[in-house]
């Protein structure tokens, strides 16, 4: 979408690798992730998709620990060198307020509409930082022209601004902490199309400009194509597919990936009926043997039912990660270019 | 040709200096789908609520198969044959739809009211099935389904009492791909098998392009483009359309240049 990051930036260890990440939730009979792979570098966008409850928002969530009661992670969450599922809760808040932040869908759900946005911006900056109030406000005032907003909306109510400039504001507060790595669990969702341009215009800056890398949750495949390097598809608590998005828009390797493909409403697509998966995803209270999507699966063979499929590199291509015991059968197909 | 299933004429609301709705007019054929589009704030909404009869205009008129809304009706079952030629679904059935009261008893309390006469446990039946509900959903109350079940759920009340016009506003914006195919392909089959006319407020301009004959574009409350949903998406006039398709995200996309297109007026 934007000007490649320098390689140099790219190359440095990544600010988000997890490794294995496997969680479980009270009264399930099986992982709601379930050993997920996931790296992010420097100034790299990755886009989350899948299907709602697939577990794109655990995943995120994991990152700043944030678990549901009495959940159980295991594997290994490192975020810019920090081990995530082992750190005080001491070092927890500093990973909170300053190396990873988070926006959410909802900006209005995770603001106090009673206190001003100034407050609001610079709240963590002066609890954990101890920074002099004028400092702060001077570092909001700043932040929120980052954002493409006027630094008066500091002494403004939540009330008094649109979705789209409260989404601007739910930024600015990330970037107070100078993180780097934002997490964005459908940040944009909520919004029109032509706020969520800004949005994603705005997000595509910063990562020029501070080498931030961004972890978008989306289930909106256009958008993820349109944003990000690297896109990984979520099916039930696992990564089934994770390619460079123009591959895997254009040459989808995973009978899910396809299939979700075929059932987005496109612009240029002639009208009429869509491509519905038929089914639901797997509900967490059933075990699961094989591939999670072969009951649903066009192209599900005997061994789909009995053995799960591991992650294996596409022929030529090491960086196109696919699941899938049939993952040669997609070759060739001209997918969504 | 026969009578058009909505016709709004010269429709206008202001909330203080605002003007939410500002002489919107358009046409609904009787078994057609029309599209209303633009960003958020631009009173889509608000028309919607105004054709369903839940804010008032203060300009304009609703003509409903030939019949002024607001005219009033002589008699309860007048008023309740009124009261179903337009029906609403929501974007988010969990707020529309009573907690307390289960799938079943929500489609049978509402044949009841509006069709005294009807075998209700029948007619429950061919509603579920009709929205792709099993009878094991029946039971269900509302918190118990997914959010595409709610939905389906909200289409069978809406469908129950027999609409000319079914007013959609972003009722799939909530769901995600593989469910929104789902809800749509639905909508698609009742309007091909009811003659049921849509009126379908969206921000999805692909979803547009899916169910949809003729759409309008609004604009800070006005129409400033409207015609056949092919022709208006594939050669757009006005430069606000254009800026709403630009906006769309594919490969290769400007979101910069469209910030930037949207500060200048
Ligand atoms: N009850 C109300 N009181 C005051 N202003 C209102 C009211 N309802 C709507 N408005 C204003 O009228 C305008 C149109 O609102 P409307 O809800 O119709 O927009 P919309 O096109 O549906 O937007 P969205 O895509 O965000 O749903 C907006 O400026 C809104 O703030
Ligand atoms: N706090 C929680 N307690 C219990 N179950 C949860 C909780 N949060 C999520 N889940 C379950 O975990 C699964 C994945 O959820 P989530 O990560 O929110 O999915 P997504 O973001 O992909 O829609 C779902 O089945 C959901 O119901
Ligand atoms: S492993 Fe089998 S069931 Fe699973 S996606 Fe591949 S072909 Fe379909
Ligand atoms: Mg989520
Ligand atoms: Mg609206």
């Amino acid at each position: 979408m934007s000007a490649p990051v320098s390689p140099a930036l790219l190359d440095t260890a990544p600010v988000l690798d997890i490794r294995g990440l496997r969680l479980r939730l009270p009264r399930t009979a099986r992982p709601v992730l379930d050993g997920v792979d996931l790296t992010v570098s420097a100034g790299e966008t990755v886009a989350l998709v899948g299907e709602s409850g697939s577990g794109k928002t655990l995943t995120s969530r994991s990152v700043l620990r944030l678990l549901p009661p009495g959940a159980v992670a295991e594997g290994r969450i490192s975020v810019a060198g920090a081990d995530v599922l082992t750190l005080t809760p001491r070092q927890l808040r500093t990973l909170r307020a300053g190396t990873a932040a988070m926006i959410f869908q909802d900006p209005r759900a995770a603001i106090n509409p009673l206190r001003r946005i100034g407050d609001f911006l610079t709240e963590s900056l002066r609890l954990n930082t101890k920074t002099p109030t004028a400092a702060a406000e001077a570092r909001a005032g700043a932040m929120l022209e980052a954002v493409g907003l006027p630094p008066a909306l500091l002494r403004r109510y939540p009330s008094q601004v649109s979705g789209g400039m409260l989404q601007r504001v739910m930024i600015a507060a990330a970037l107070m902490g100078e993180p780097a790595l934002l997490l964005a669990d459908e940040a944009t969702t909520a919004l029109d199309v032509i706020s969520q341009a800004e949005i994603v215009a705005l997000l595509a800056d910063l990562r020029t400009r501070f080498g931030t890398g961004l972890l978008f949750v989306t289930h909106d495949l256009g958008l993820a194509a349109a944003l990000s390097d690297r896109v990984c598809v979520m099916y039930a608590g696992r990564i089934v597919e994770s390619a460079p998005a123009g591959a895997l828009f254009a040459r989808p390797r995973h009978p899910y990936t396809a299939a979700l493909l075929a059932a987005t409403p496109r612009l240029d697509a002639p009208q009429g009926r869509l491509d519905a998966i038929e089914g639901q995803p797997p509900d967490l209270r059933t075990e699961l043997t094989g591939c999670p999507f072969a009951p649903r699966c066009a192209s599900a063979t005997d061994v789909c039912f009995e053995r799960t499929p591991a992650a294996d590199a596409v022929p030529g291509d090491p960086a196109h990660l696919v699941s899938c015991h049939h993952g040669d059968r997609l070759e060739g197909s001209t997918g969504h270019a | 040709m026969p009578e058009p299933a909505l016709v709004v004429t010269g429709l206008s609301r202001s909330y203080g200096t605002v003007r939410a709705v500002d002489d919107v007019t358009f046409t609904l054929p009787s078994g057609g789908s029309l599209g209303i589009v633009g960003a958020s704030g631009s009173g889509k909404t608000t028309t919607a609520r105004i054709v369903v009869g839940l804010e008032h205009a203060d300009a304009g008129e609703v003509v409903v198969r030939g019949r002024r809304r607001g005219d009033r009706a002589r008699g309860r079952a007048a008023r309740l044959a009124r009261a179903r030629e337009v029906q609403m679904v929501f974007q988010d059935p969990y707020l529309s739809l009573d907690p307390r009261v289960s799938v079943d008893a929500l489609l049978r309390e509402t044949l009841r009211l509006h069709f005294p006469r009807v075998d209700r446990s029948r007619r429950t039946a061919e509603l579920l099935d009709q929205v792709g509900l099993g009878t094991r959903a029946a039971g269900a109350l509302p918190r118990q389904l997914s959010g595409g079940q709610r939905q389906r759920v909200a289409i069978a009340r809406a469908l129950a009492v027999e609409p000319a016009v079914l007013v959609l506003d972003e009722a799939v914006a909530a769901l995600d791909v593989s469910v929104q195919a789902q809800i749509l392909n639905l909508l698609a089959d009742i309007r091909a098998q009811t003659g049921i006319s849509y009126l379908f407020i969206t921000h999805d301009l692909g979803v547009v392009r899916c169910v949809t004959d003729d759409v309008v574009v609004m604009r800070q409350g006005r129409i400033v483009e409207s015609g056949g949903t092919t022709q208006v998406l594939d050669s757009p006039q006005h430069p606000y359309t254009r800026l709403l398709l630009d906006s769309v995200p594919r490969p290769g996309w400007d979101p910069r240049a469209i910030a930037t297109a949207r500060r200048t007026p």
